[in-house]
């Protein structure tokens, strides 16, 4: 196949040739873009919690009087255990992908000088750690007498529980047990490391802080109360919190049913991550579009050219083409324009990376993306200009020889 | 001459129909996406109260230790209780709210209902009046009545159709937190898009359903939510015990009704913040920002940086769907190239043909813009299925119809400039010669 020819030709039709071009090149722009941000997305939607979800269900009570917290702590606890199916029942403040009751900015030292970082504090009594499901990884976890009884919004002295990348984040490469730090006056020494517990409203905050997570082991009291953590058999999930619902209403008539709160850990994840999805709907949505359009652009300027140039092709045929030189013509061409788009398109989507990187806090496109972008482009602009091209492969050769 | 030309390029439209329904699709593709968008968009960042907005202000001082001072940052975005009362009493703009949200759990009388939680304000008296909050009943407590404590509430249209069937309530008992409270008013159904006052509980589709006096909410210590900033030994607003002095928690807002007000109230902020120094309660130079409204909800970003990235997208879409279009175009310009040159030979002129050609793309933005409106219509209906707090916003209303066909018009006509532009310069004698 000859090359010269082709772009003898072409340089006969420049505006269109260049508006395909654009056409594809933008197309490359945004669809490498689109591709990365919904990777981004599910990345995200997928990310470690570190707890059994599909275990576990909440239930989320208000409305109570806080001199009656402990007694409906007392009454709470023993309506829920006498659940059947019910694994355990146990209080913790924060829920993963739930209830937000911890957050706060911690200091590695007690005149408060050197800010160690914003974190979730989850508070939670006996059994709620083993509950959670999550694995420690270094030094121990919770025992009998670290859960105490405090007064004020937190247990002011307690030993407690670090996730590795907060470890990591605070003491770059040493071993954090037996370190201190500081919330305001209170202090806590770190006596194990898990390997995850993600925060309750992860969307929320940079990758590399989305498992910056401590447990506190503290007694249920005035101030730790209203926020359980039910586990059960993954299958009995739904049932055991329906049935808790109803024992609330029982054992609680008091307290208000937080009806958003309660839920599975599953539905809570899914709750916090739908605005993610949505995004990545909208983005797939927009890339079926686009692609859509760029085909029939493609369709539509072909067909044009294969008419324009239909006593051309006759004149080949006569001479000897075969049906399978001009069909190999067209696609070439098609070839040899989308590759020009898409050498402009790389260009267009580092642009457009920088721009998204700079307004909507995106990391880097990876160089990867390009090849692939550019294999999807190949392929659409092939199958676009196969129909235009079939029919120019079916010209007659007797068309050279008629006037018109 | 444009009904002959309308007629012609209705004629060449009709003739070839796949490159005419192309274009069509293109443009009303492109027109549907970038109004979807753009419609959310201005829903999103449009004005809340308008006429008044440009004469509420929002107030900020500078009450944090010295600890940390770099007097190019912005102060706190909300004031101390005890600021917050010195303002309110000093009373210098024409009127002026000292506010903070929360809610509180209602009592009904009726059996039939089960106790729930409602989202509360807590405000001084001047907010109704202020923002504009309609009555359907009754009307505000009075500033004195608010210093007296008194246990009176203003309660939502929903809470009263809920309660009392829609019934006038004015004068009635209600139960909240184990205190009766007389209704002394009934508000319309208001809900200001975005929730600009208190930007802190949710910034669209969130409204409260009770409106209390913030002294008698201090009285009784009532739950309340929203954000609470503490330096230094700042703590509390757990339970029922109060954020301390160190901390800041409540909105104050001030109706100043000309930009000489507007101005001399800043000065009267910086004045306060040199005497509170002077009495040794702040310890920095005096750092205060006063914005209306509108400035307000742009230094708060409240537009979800979602929705931008959404408009961005749907244009670069529609910029494709045109390039789209111009090669389109330009195909079918050219192949009636013939044609034009039989009418250049007659004696039109290349401008005639040019506005015929421009005529035809016309018509092609048209009906690519009743296309895009269809299709951006289904969009919105596909933005209001989805999860977001502003979802039932997402309307079109008759300025974005406007937009939609200037838009679809003006797009396709600067889409077929280049190539109309291009059909003119065919030479009339080669296109006669050759047939």
């Amino acid at each position: 196949m000859q090359i010269q020819p082709i772009l003898a030709a072409l340089r006969r039709h420049r505006l269109a040739t260049l508006l395909i071009a654009m056409e594809i090149a933008l197309a490359c722009a945004v669809l490498c873009n689109a591709c990365f941000m919904i990777a981004n997305r599910i990345a995200m939607m997928h990310i470690d919690s570190g707890v059994d979800e599909t275990s576990l269900a909440t239930v989320q009570l208000t409305g109570y009087e806080d001199s009656h917290a402990v007694d409906l702590n007392a009454r709470v606890l023993a309506g829920l255990r006498s659940i059947p199916g019910m694994q355990s029942v146990t209080v913790l403040n924060s829920i993963p992908f739930g209830a937000r009751r911890g957050t706060a900015g911690i200091t590695l030292d007690a005149a408060a000088q050197h800010f160690g970082g914003v974190v979730e504090f989850y508070v939670g009594g006996p059994g709620s750690l083993q509950a959670l499901g999550v694995h420690v990884i270094a030094g121990r976890g919770p025992q009998a007498d670290d859960f105490r009884a405090f007064t004020g919004l937190m247990p002011s002295d307690a030993s407690v529980q670090i996730t590795h990348s907060l470890a990591e984040h605070l003491w770059p490469g040493v071993d954090p047990l037996g370190k201190d730090f500081w919330l305001d006056k209170m202090h806590y020494r770190v006596v194990g490391v898990i390997d995850h517990l993600v925060r309750p409203d992860p969307p929320g905050w940079p990758d590399n802080s989305k498992d910056w997570s401590i447990f506190v082991p503290a007694q249920p009291g005035k101030l730790l109360a209203g926020s359980y953590l039910l586990r059960a058999d993954p299958r009995d999930v739904p049932r055991v919190l329906r049935d808790a619902r109803a024992m609330i209403a029982k054992v609680a008539p008091d307290a208000v049913f937080d009806q958003e709160g309660s839920q599975t850990l599953s539905d809570l994840r899914a709750t916090c991550f739908r605005q993610d999805r949505a995004m990545a709907g909208i983005l797939v949505g927009v890339i079926v579009a686009l692609l859509l359009v760029t085909a029939l652009g493609i369709v539509g300027l072909a067909s044009f050219w294969v008419q324009q140039r239909r006593r051309q092709i006759g004149i080949r045929r006569a001479i000897g083409a075969t049906r399978g030189d001009i069909l190999r013509y067209f696609q070439t061409e098609n070839f040899l324009i989308v590759s020009f788009g898409i050498a402009l398109g790389m260009v267009l989507a580092f642009a457009l990376n920088v721009m998204l990187m700079k307004f909507y806090e995106l990391p880097r496109l990876p160089l990867y993306y390009l090849p692939i972008g550019a294999l999807v482009l190949w392929a659409l602009g092939q199958i676009a200009v196969l129909g235009p091209a079939l029919r120019a492969a079916a010209v007659p050769p007797v068309v050279a020889t008629r006037s018109v | 001459m444009f009904g002959y030309y309308l007629d012609l390029a209705l004629r060449s439209l009709r003739r070839n129909k796949m490159l005419t329904a192309l274009m069509v699709l293109a443009i009303a593709l492109g027109i549907g996406a970038s109004m979807t968008t753009l419609t959310v968009l201005h829903v999103l960042s449009g004005d809340p109260l308008p006429g008044r907005s440009g004469s509420l202000y929002y107030a900020q001082i500078d009450p944090q230790d010295i600890k940390g001072m770099d007097s190019s940052k912005e102060p706190p975005e909300q004031v101390t209780l005890i600021d917050g009362l010195n303002l309110l009493h000093a009373g210098r703009a024409d009127h002026q709210a000292l506010m903070t949200g929360g809610s509180v759990p209602v009592q009904p009388e009726q059996s039939s209902l089960d106790p729930f939680y409602v989202e509360a304000r807590y405000t001084s008296a001047d907010f109704f009046g202020m923002f504009d909050a309609p009555f359907l009943y009754g009307q505000g407590w009075t500033a004195a009545e608010g210093e007296a404590k008194v246990r009176e509430v203003v309660i939502a249209k929903s809470l009263n159709d809920k309660l009392f069937d829609g019934a006038n309530s004015v004068g009635r008992t209600l139960r909240m937190a184990g205190t009766s409270f007389r209704i002394v008013g009934v508000l319309d159904s208001w809900q200001p898009n975005p929730h600009f006052y208190d930007l802190n509980s949710g910034s669209y589709a969130y409204g409260e359903e009770v409106f209390l006096p913030l002294q008698t909410m201090l009285e009784l210590r009532l739950d309340r939510g929203g954000s609470t900033d503490c330096w230094g030994n700042g703590g509390g607003g757990v339970g029922n015990i109060l954020p301390s002095n160190d901390c800041v928690w409540l909105q104050f807002w001030a109706q100043l009704d000309s930009p000489a007000k507007a101005a001399a109230y800043q000065e009267f902020l910086v004045h306060y913040s040199l005497d509170q120094k002077a009495l040794g309660r702040f310890q920095r130079v005096p750092n205060v920002r006063l914005r209306n409204v509108m400035q307000w909800l742009d230094y708060n970003k409240v537009v979800p940086s979602d929705v931008r990235l959404q408009n961005g997208l749907a244009f670069g879409f529609l910029l494709v769907c045109l390039v789209n279009t111009v090669g389109l175009m330009l195909a079918k310009f050219m192949r009636r190239a013939a044609e034009l040159g039989v009418r250049r030979a007659l004696g039109a002129s290349r401008r005639a043909l040019f506005a015929q050609l421009l005529i035809e793309s016309g018509v092609v933005g048209l009906v690519g813009g009743v296309g895009g409106l269809l299709l951006a219509m289904f969009g919105l209906w596909l933005v209001r299925q989805r999860p977001s707090d502003y979802a039932a916003l997402a309307h079109l209303d008759l300025s974005m119809l406007f937009v939609t066909f200037v838009l679809a018009v003006l797009a396709t006509l600067l889409a077929g400039l280049l190539p109309a532009w291009r059909a003119c310069q065919i030479a009339p004698a080669l296109q006669l010669k050759s047939n």
